[in-house]
C-alpha cells in the first residue's frame, strides 16, 4: 500500500533525529523516519566514549546520552518511526521502499531526508597488500562488537590511521585488556581531533608514527603481524624501511565515505570531494524535493555540527513544502586553493546559508576568503588550518550577487 | 574412526564435488574428504568465472574437448543446480596485423576444436557490444559466458550430499596406504577403507598421486592476482574483454560478474607456495594499468576488495604446460582415478572431467545406476531478485525475510539462517558469504559481520571464540568481553 508523507526521513541517527525534531516543530508532523537498525541513534549507540555535545549542549556526553536527548523529543512529540526498517529503493520522484519484519513499506514523499550517514573504507578501498586472514576490523566494526555486542577483537592491536574512531578505539582496547602496540598514520599530520591524540594515544602511552603505513598483511588463518614501512613525501613506500609488528588485529581507520548507495540508485548527483550529494544553500540535492544533511553529505568532525546542519535542512524542506524556493541563480561553488571541499556546492537563490568546508592541508596563519567575480564577500583570520576539522562560515542573506560562481580559497 | 565406502573423492573442490555428484547416480556408498572447512577455499572460488568457449586449447586435448562440453552443458547444469550463468559472450580485442592472425588461428583451432559462435568483428561491431573498449577489430565469442563459481561448486556439492555422498570437511589426507585390495586414508580425525579412491586435489594433487604411488609428476602453481570493482561498474561491461591470448596464456581481462562487478585480472606469476594467496602492492598497479589498456573504467577508488587464485598446472621436463591427465594406473595403482593438471578451463569442463574420470571407474567396475537419484538442487529466489509483492509473500510466510542483514546486497536474515544450517554442515563465515553474498557488497562486510558472527552463534550454539572465519584457526573474536 502506498503511504503519502510530507517528509520521509531515511536514517534514524543523529542528523536524521535532529531533522526530525525540527520539522516537527516547525509544524511539519506528516513525517516518518525509517531506521534499519533496531534502536534509534544510529552510530552514536556503539560511541561509549564521552566528547559529545560541547558545541551544542555545552557539557561532555557520551554517544549514547547525546543521542537520547533527540530520542526522548522525538518520542515526546510522537513523530513516527520505523526501527528495523532498511530502505531498499529510492527513486528521484521520491518513491520509497522500505522492508520491515512487518512488511513492505511503500512511500510518496512530498520531501525526502536523506541522513544515511557514511561507511568506512574498508581494507580492500585503500588496497591494503597481503593475505587475507581473520583479525582485520575497521574501527567502527571493532567499536561495535565491543560495545554492542560484548565481543573480543583480540589481543594484540595495531592500528593504521589515525582518524577519530581509530585513536577511539586504541583507548578502548587499551582499557579491555588489549595491548595495542602503535597508530601509524600515512599523512604528516594526524586526522582526528586533538584532543583525542592526547586523551586516546599519549595518556596510555601508545606511540603514533606519522609518515608510515601498512604494506604488507600476514597470516593465512589468523592474522600473524603486519609489514609497516615509512612513506616519503608523495606516500609512496620507502624500501627498505620494512618493520614486521606481530599481532593478532589490525584495526583500520583509514577514512569515512558518504552511504550514498540509495543516491546513486536514485541518480542523484554526487560531489566527488565529499563524496556525497552535490547540493544548494537550501541541502537540495539534484532531484528535487530530496535533501541531505549530516555523514551522508559530507563527514563531519563533531556530531554537534550533524544535529545544527540536519536542524538548516529542516527549516529549508519546512520552506520548499509551503512555498518553495525562488531561484534566480545557478552558480557554482568553486574550491580554490587549500580547499578540500565545501558544503553547499552551488547557490540558487540569494538566501543566507552556512558553508562548511574543509582544509586540504595543515596551514598556518591563514586567511580564508570566499568571493565571486574577484569580489570579497567574506574574509576569515585562522591561527591554524586543519583539515581534520571543519570549518563553517555564515553568508549573509543577500551576499551573493546573480551571477559569478563563488570561489573559497586560502590566502 | 574408520569410515567405509566404495569410493573417495579426495578433494571437494568444483571438480571432487562433480565426480561426487555424477557418482551419486550410481548404487554406491561416497565419502568426500576435503581439507577446507568449505569446498570454494582454493582454486574453485579463486578465479574468473568465466565459462570458457574451447577455442585456446590444442587440438585433440581434453582440454579442448571437455571445455567444448562443458560449454554446452552449463545451461542444463544452471537449471537444475540453481546457480546463475549468462551466456554474454566474449571478445578478444586485437590492434595489429599481429594480433589479426593469431585471432584467425584461434578462431579456426576452435572450430576444429567443436566450438561454436566464434566470428571476427570489426571496430564498430566490437564498440556496439562494449561501449568504450580499446580496439580496432576482435574475435567474438558468443558462446562464452560468465557464472557464479561459488554457488556451481557448492551447489554440485550440496546435490551430491543430497543423493547420498558424504562430505568430510576439514579433513586433510596424511597417507594412503593399501590393504586386502583396499585403500586406507589416512587423516588426522579419520580414517577410510574404500575400494575406489579419486584424486581431486587440485594444488594437493600431485602429493596425493605419490602417496598413490604415481610418482614423477611435475606440477608447478600460476599465481593470478585480482582486482575487484564495485557493482556500479558492471553495466559498464556487458561481456568479459580480454586481449589476444598467447598458447598458453589469456592474459589480463575485464570480466564482469553475474553480480554486477567487474573483476581485472589475472597476471600469472610462477610460485610453489599453493597456500600464499596474498596480493603484492605492485600486482595491484601492474593489473590496473594493463587492463586499463583494454577498458577504461578501471579507477583505485571503485576497488573493493584484492584477490588471487593459483593454477596447478602439470609441465613436462622442459616446463611446457601439459594437457589434463585422468588415468588409472592399473599396473601402480588399481581403483584409483587419478587427475593431475586440472587447471584452467577446470570450472567449465568439471562435469565433463568427474564423467570421463567415472567412465574409466565403469570400465573396471559394474556400475548400478540409482532410480532415486535426484538432479535438481533447489534453491530459494534471493530476495535482492524478488519483485515487491514476492517480498511480501516471502515477509509473510518468514518475518525473517523482513530484517535485512546485508543492506549492500540486500540478504535477509532468512537467507543467512537458512545457509548456517547447509547440508555440508559449513559454519565459517566465509560460507555465508559464498551462498548468499552476505558481506560482498561495496562496505564489505563493515555494518552485517556482527549480525552474522551473533547468527553463528545463536544457531549453532557455538561460543564467540570459537567462530572460524575461512580456514584453519581462523578466529574471529577472542571471546566475549564479560559474562552475562
Amino acid at each position: 500500500m502506498l503511504m503519502r508523507k510530507d517528509a520521509v526521513i531515511i536514517g534514524g541517527g543523529p542528523a536524521g533525529l535532529a531533522a526530525a525534531v525540527a520539522l516537527h516543530k516547525l509544524g511539519v508532523r506528516d513525517i516518518v523516519i525509517l531506521e534499519r537498525e533496531s534502536q534509534l541513534g544510529g552510530i552514536l549507540r556503539q560511541c561509549i566514549h564521552d566528547g559529545f555535545g560541547l558545541q551544542r549542549f555545552g557539557c561532555s556526553l557520551s554517544g549514547p546520552e547525546y543521542a537520547s536527548i533527540f530520542i526522548e523529543e522525538v518520542r515526546r512529540l510522537g513523530i513516527e518511526y520505523h526501527t528495523d526498517a532498511t530502505v531498499v529503493s529510492l527513486s528521484a520522484a521520491r518513491e520509497i521502499e522500505a522492508v520491515t519484519p512487518e512488511g513492505i513499506l511503500c512511500y510518496h514523499a512530498r520531501a525526502v531526508v536523506l541522513t544515511m550517514g557514511c561507511r568506512e573504507r574498508s581494507r580492500g578501498s585503500v588496497m591494503i597488500p597481503g593475505e587475507r586472514p581473520s583479525g582485520v576490523f575497521t574501527a567502527g566494526s571493532a567499536q561495535a562488537y565491543m560495545n554492542i555486542y560484548n565481543r573480543m577483537p583480540g589481543h594484540e592491536a595495531v592500528i593504521l590511521g589515525s582518524g577519530d574512531i581509530g585513536l577511539i578505539m586504541a583507548r578502548r582496547l587499551t582499557l579491555e585488556g588489549a595491548h595495542v602496540n602503535a597508530v601509524f598514520e600515512i599523512q604528516d599530520h594526524p586526522n582526528g581531533l586533538e584532543r583525542n591524540i592526547v586523551q586516546c594515544l599519549e595518556d596510555y602511552g601508545i606511540p603514533l608514527y606519522l609518515r608510515h603505513t601498512v604494506t604488507d598483511i600476514h597470516g593465512n588463518s589468523r592474522l600473524e603481524g603486519v609489514t609497516v614501512s615509512k612513506v616519503d613525501e608523495h606516500s609512496r613506500p620507502i624500501a627498505g624501511t620494512e618493520k614486521f609488528y606481530p599481532c593478532d588485529t589490525l584495526i583500520l581507520s583509514v577514512g569515512l565515505r558518504p552511504d550514498t548507495e540509495l543516491l546513486l540508485d536514485a541518480g542523484i548527483e554526487l560531489d566527488p570531494r565529499t563524496h556525497g550529494a552535490s547540493v544548494d544553500e537550501h541541502l537540495m540535492t539534484s532531484a528535487a524535493g530530496i535533501f541531505s544533511s549530516g555523514n551522508v553529505l559530507h563527514v563531519h568532525d563533531l556530531v554537534d555540527y550533524v544535529s545544527l546542519e540536519s536542524e538548516q535542512l529542516a527549516s529549508s524542506v519546512s520552506r520548499y513544502l509551503s512555498k518553495g524556493f525562488s531561484s534566480d541563480r545557478a552558480l557554482k561553488v568553486r574550491c580554490g586553493r587549500g580547499i578540500g571541499s565545501t558544503v553547499p556546492q552551488k547557490v540558487s537563490s540569494g538566501d543566507g546559508f552556512t558553508l562548511s568546508l574543509r582544509f586540504d592541508a595543515v596551514m598556518e596563519n591563514v586567511v580564508v576568503k570566499v568571493s565571486q567575480d574577484g569580489r570579497d564577500i567574506l574574509k576569515k583570520r585562522m591561527r591554524k588550518a586543519n583539515p581534520a576539522e571543519m570549518v563553517r562560515l555564515d553568508i549573509g542573506s543577500g551576499a551573493t550577487a546573480c551571477s559569478g560562481d563563488l570561489e573559497v580559497s586560502v590566502e | 574412526m574408520l569410515q567405509y565406502s566404495d569410493a573417495a573423492i579426495i578433494g571437494g573442490g568444483v571438480v571432487g564435488s562433480a565426480i561426487a555428484r555424477e557418482l551419486s547416480r550410481y548404487d554406491l556408498s561416497i565419502a568426500v574428504i576435503e581439507e577446507n572447512p568449505d569446498v570454494v577455499c582454493e582454486a574453485s572460488g579463486r578465479n574468473s568465472a568465466v565459462v570458457h568457449g574451447g577455442f585456446a586449447y590444442d587440438r585433440g586435448s581434453l582440454k579442448a574437448r571437455f571445455c567444448v562440453e562443458g560449454n554446452r552443458l552449463m545451461d542444463e547444469l544452471s537449471q537444475e543446480l540453481g546457480f546463475r550463468f549468462i551466456r554474454c559472450g566474449k571478445v578478444l580485442v586485437g590492434n595489429t596485423d599481429e594480433d589479426l592472425k593469431q585471432l584467425e588461428r584461434t578462431i579456426s583451432q576452435g572450430l576444429d576444436n567443436g566450438a561454436t559462435g566464434l566470428e571476427l568483428i570489426d571496430g564498430q561491431r566490437l564498440h556496439e557490444l562494449v561501449p568504450a573498449v580499446t580496439g580496432s577489430f576482435a574475435m567474438l565469442s558468443r558462446n562464452s559466458g560468465i557464472m557464479d563459481p561459488f554457488l556451481f561448486t557448492i551447489n554440485l556439492a550440496e546435490n551430491a550430499a543430497m543423493n547420498g555422498a558424504r562430505y568430510f570437511l576439514s579433513h586433510k589426507v596424511i597417507s594412503i596406504s593399501r590393504r586386502n585390495g583396499r585403500y586406507i586414508i589416512h587423516t588426522p580425525s579419520d580414517d577410510f577403507s574404500v575400494k575406489w579412491v579419486f584424486n581431486a586435489a587440485g594444488k594437493g594433487a600431485k602429493a596425493i598421486s605419490d602417496m598413490l604411488g604415481i610418482t614423477g609428476y611435475n606440477v608447478i602453481g600460476s599465481k593470478g592476482n585480482y582486482l575487484v570493482l564495485d557493482k556500479r561498474l558492471g553495466p559498464l561491461l556487458p561481456m568479459p574483454v580480454y586481449p589476444v591470448p598467447s598458447n598458453t596464456y589469456m592474459g589480463i581481462h575485464v570480466t564482469p560478474t553475474v553480480d554486477g562487478n567487474v573483476t581485472v585480472g589475472p597476471d600469472a606469476v610462477n610460485t610453489d607456495d599453493f597456500s600464499y594467496y596474498g596480493v603484492p602492492a605492485d600486482r595491484m598497479e601492474y593489473l590496473r594499468e594493463s587492463a586499463s589498456a583494454l577498458w577504461p573504467h578501471i579507477d583505485r577508488k571503485d576497488v573493493i576488495r584484492t584477490f588471487s587464485g593459483i593454477l596447478s598446472k602439470w609441465v613436462d621436463r622442459n616446463g611446457v604446460i601439459q594437457d589434463f591427465r585422468i588415468e588409472v594406473r592399473d599396473d601402480i595403482a588399481p581403483c584409483a582415478v587419478n587427475l593431475i593438471g586440472i587447471e584452467s578451463p577446470g570450472l567449465t569442463a568439471a562435469v565433463p572431467i568427474a564423467c570421463y574420470a567415472i567412465s574409466l571407474m565403469a570400465k573396471r567396475e559394474d556400475l548400478r545406476l540409482k532410480d532415486d537419484f535426484n538432479p535438481i538442487h533447489y534453491t530459494a529466489k534471493r530476495f535482492a531478485d524478488m519483485s515487491e509483492e514476492e517480498r511480501e509473500k516471502a515477509i509473510a510466510s518468514d518475518s525473517h525475510y523482513g530484517s535485512l542483514v546485508c543492506s549492500c546486497e540486500k540478504v535477509t536474515e532468512a537467507e543467512i539462517i537458512r545457509a548456517i544450517h547447509n547440508p555440508l554442515g559449513v559454519h565459517t563465515m566465509t560460507g555465508i558469504k559464498y551462498r548468499t553474498r552476505a558481506m560482498m557488497g561495496n562496505c564489505q562486510a563493515g555494518f552485517c559481520q556482527m549480525r552474522i558472527e551473533s547468527l553463528l552463534e545463536k544457531e549453532l550454539g557455538l561460543r564467540a571464540e570459537d567462530v572460524r572465519y575461512l580456514r584453519g584457526s581462523s578466529w574471529v573474536l577472542a571471546g566475549k568481553m564479560r559474562e552475562g
